[in-house]
């Protein structure tokens, strides 16, 4: 793999509330720091990161907004104070005794890209605490290691290690009904409300790492290719954890997907159980009933069951009418969706308070984790590929390369150079775009159908090819050659005979 | 299915009007099992009775993949003659491969249906069927069984294989690794929070509308253009190197029977 160097910068200003400034300061605030951390992949892959702390006081503004009532409303009144650009950190440090922060948090993690710190005794301690927030906020080593995860060495990576969306263009989400038993169900679903009310405000704060499009379907008499098994103390159906992988194959043949778009497709399956495997409860490795009654796969989507309360009266005419319950359903997909993503919450430490993104479905600084993950992994991808495609052109000495590979491996050099300048900048948005342009092209070039290895035979296949064709043919045009160059010499001697 | 075909969806070098259905879309957790039969030599494989696959270019080929990082482990099965040769060139990591008969051996087919003439199946797909029907998705059984498919009493061909490039042991690998369909989950544990009453939504980048004028049909065959078209005005191109070296001949044919004296009456 090629070698990487990279270098990511985080601005951040952490800003010290009355009573918070801790005794041991080496100079007097405001005052600016930076402290480097290498991150080394493998022996040619590294990542600096490099935090560039910028220590203040608040202003009379942020003073005011700190004497809010909780740390939602501090956070919400600081918010229009902070630079918002992405990639940056702002953290507000409390005093210890300050009643902003419930008991037992130490850390209260806004939604968009700030953080209210409880004040520990001396510099160190402090610092120790605000880099812990800030690789909560932004990357740690193990999630950059992830975004590389095709150059850490075989072995150190565990099989079970985290298998998040790769960086992409663009993403297809497909949302799924799947009825299994029409005769005992009519299934409704307001699956364009829901996608309009829930899923679009996601997709709009997420619209800054890929173009994502939505569709929907309904499946009729489509079976989960398990038979559940039924479950006496609980008198319903159960579907054990280690069945479930078992699941999902059956039913993909059905899903279809859009011919056009190469985006990977996210499937989001909502199973209602047949009347008679109802209620169908799935349930973990210890047996005990999974509450979001879901799960998920990596890279491929997640399924949810959704059980029909049994009619009141046992002669109920079937078939049954189900209105779904779209925001449950959409709470558990909104969730799913963000797991594949790699926004999990539950790496986070326990004094950690995060407030909940909401409707908007993730944080200011949750997006900007994505955008850092994605613009390392992009860079390393446009790497390898252009170094491969190097080493392809090396091997191949007679490969023609056409005008527009070439052009788009130029353009592909000139993108990932602008986007490690811009990330050792500290923009961390133009660096992804910059990073998003570089993949594009490199994929263009590598994958251009007139590199095939196939059309372009090495020379000794020529020579082995065109001598016996032409080897016979052209022994008697040498030897008449020779007989006439042997002839005009004769000639040529003769008129000096003749005389 | 030509080889060209064949490389193109391996490498991934497609035209980009390639449908989804017909690319590999595969990425570096993706297991890939190609198995390949037919007739065979030493270090070909015969497409469609006209074309020959060579192990240099499905090596090449397999090389591409892992510079892309398009599999995670690849398994090899193939049943032809002297099969063993195909993956002697494999150079890449994560590929396991087996082979039918080694080199300088045929392989041999199994059942011969009188009635149709032909035989219907290679021996050793027929026992690597058979050992597979007995796979469930669950079962735990693992390569070193694959291995033993087949020996030289039921097959005649020896069988080989090769793991050298494999990152793990044989032993380890399980079956349902490549041939089951068993996905790797997660159980989902979390939830998102949504406020149940809100209105719709007002996307931050409202999508430009693009004023765009009625569409309809072209006309799918323009009779009146056709006929009041007037003959369309060719440019004049000197004559081709076919039609000169023609009269090159003729006219050096020409001159040597009649004596090239009959030229200064010609010109």
């Amino acid at each position: 793999a090629a070698p990487v160097q990279v270098r990511l910068v985080v601005p951040i200003t952490v800003v010290f509330g009355p009573g918070s400034v801790p005794r041991d300061l080496p100079r007097p605030l405001p005052f600016r720091d930076v402290q480097e951390v290498e991150i080394s992949v493998n022996l040619r892959t590294s990542v600096m990161s490099r935090y560039e702390m910028h220590y203040r006081r608040t202003t009379g503004q942020e003073e005011a907004a700190l004497a809010a009532a909780t740390a939602r409303e501090a956070d919400a009144a600081l918010h229009p104070l902070q630079d918002t650009t992405m990639g940056s950190l702002t953290m507000y440090v409390v005093s210890e005794t300050s009643s902003l922060l419930p008991q037992g948090i130490s850390v209260y993690v806004g939604k968009h890209r700030s953080a209210l710190v409880r004040a520990v005794g001396s510099l160190a301690a402090l610092q120790a605490r605000l880099r812990e927030v800030t690789q909560v906020m932004s990357f740690t080593a193990s999630s950059i290691a992830t975004a590389l995860s095709d150059r850490v060495p075989n072995g150190q990576l565990s099989p079970d290690a985290r298998r998040y969306l790769k960086s992409s263009l663009g993403y297809e989400i497909t949302f799924s009904l799947l009825n299994p038993d029409p005769k005992s169900h009519t299934v409704d679903w307001d699956i364009e409300g829901a996608v309009n009310r829930y899923v679009k405000p996601v997709l709009d704060k997420l619209s800054l790492v890929a173009n994502f499009s939505v569709d929907s379907q309904i499946l009729y008499y489509a079976v989960l290719g398990v038979t559940p098994r039924y479950n006496k103390e609980s008198s319903s159906f159960l579907l054990s954890a280690h069945s479930l992988p078992h699941v999902i194959n059956p039913v993909e043949a059905r899903l279809g997907s859009s011919a056009a778009s190469l985006y990977p497709v996210l499937n989001f399956l909502l199973y209602v159980p047949e009347r008679s495997h109802s209620p169908l409860y799935i349930h973990d490795k210890d047996g005990a009933p999974v509450s979001t009654n879901a799960f998920h796969s990596p890279r491929w989507g997640g399924i949810m069951v959704y059980n029909v309360e049994a009619p009141v009266s046992s002669q109920a005419s079937l078939p049954l009418h189900v209105d779904v319950d779209m925001t449950r359903v959409m709470e558990v997909f909104l969730a799913q969706l963000r797991l594949l993503f790699g926004l999990s919450q539950e790496e986070v430490p326990s004094e950690f308070l995060l407030e909940s993104p909401g409707n908007e479905g993730l944080a200011d600084w949750e997006l900007d984790h994505l955008l850092w993950a994605h613009t390392v992994e992009n860079i390393a991808t446009v790497s390898t590929t252009l170094t491969s495609l190097a080493q392809l052109l090396d091997k191949i000495g007679n490969i023609v390369i056409k005008d527009d590979v070439a052009s788009e491996v130029y353009r592909a050099v000139a993108s990932v150079q602008s986007a490690v300048t811009k990330l050792s900048l500290g923009h961390l948005h133009a660096a992804f775009q910059a990073s998003k342009e570089a993949v594009t092209s490199s994929e263009r070039a590598f994958f251009d159908p007139s590199l095939l290895h196939l059309l372009y035979f090495p020379d000794d296949q020529k020579f082995a090819i065109y001598i016996p064709l032409f080897l016979p043919m052209a022994v008697p045009i040498l030897l008449s050659l020779a007989k006439i160059v042997r002839e005009t010499r004769l000639r040529k001697k003769e008129p000096t005979k003749m005389d | 299915v030509t080889v060209e075909n064949f490389l193109r969806v391996l490498t991934g070098r497609i035209p980009p009007s390639t449908p989804r259905s017909k690319r590999l879309l595969s990425d570096d957790r993706s297991n890939i099992l190609i198995y390949m039969t037919g007739h065979g030599g030493n270090g070909f494989l015969k497409f469609q009775d006209s074309e020959e696959i060579t192990n240099v270019e499905l090596a090449d080929a397999f090389e591409q993949m892992w510079q892309k990082r398009r599999y995670n482990e690849l398994l090899f099965i193939i049943d032809t003659c002297q099969g063993a040769s195909m993956y002697e060139r494999f150079y890449s990591p994560n590929i396991m491969a087996l082979a039918s008969s080694q080199v300088g051996e045929d392989s041999l087919s199994h059942q011969p249906d009188l009635g149709i003439g032909v035989h219907l199946m290679d021996r050793y797909t027929f026992y690597v069927l058979e050992f597979l029907e007995e796979i469930h998705p669950a079962s735990q059984t693992n390569m070193n069984d694959l291995f033993q498919v087949c020996p030289k009493s039921l097959c005649v061909s020896t069988p080989g294989h090769r793991t050298d490039l494999f990152q793990r042991d044989p032993q380890n690998v399980l079956i349902t690794d490549f041939f089951g369909s068993v996905r790797k989950v997660e159980i989902t544990a979390e939830t998102l929070s949504l406020d149940r009453h809100v209105a719709a939504f007002e996307s931050k980048f409202p999508e430009e509308e693009l004023a765009t004028e009625p569409l309809k049909y072209a006309e799918q065959l323009p009779v009146a253009q056709i006929i009041h078209q007037k003959p369309k005005q060719k440019d004049w191109h000197p004559p081709g190197g076919f039609i000169l070296g023609l009269w090159a001949l003729i006219i050096m044919v020409f001159f040597k029977t009649y004596g090239i004296k009959h030229m200064k009456h010609v010109f």
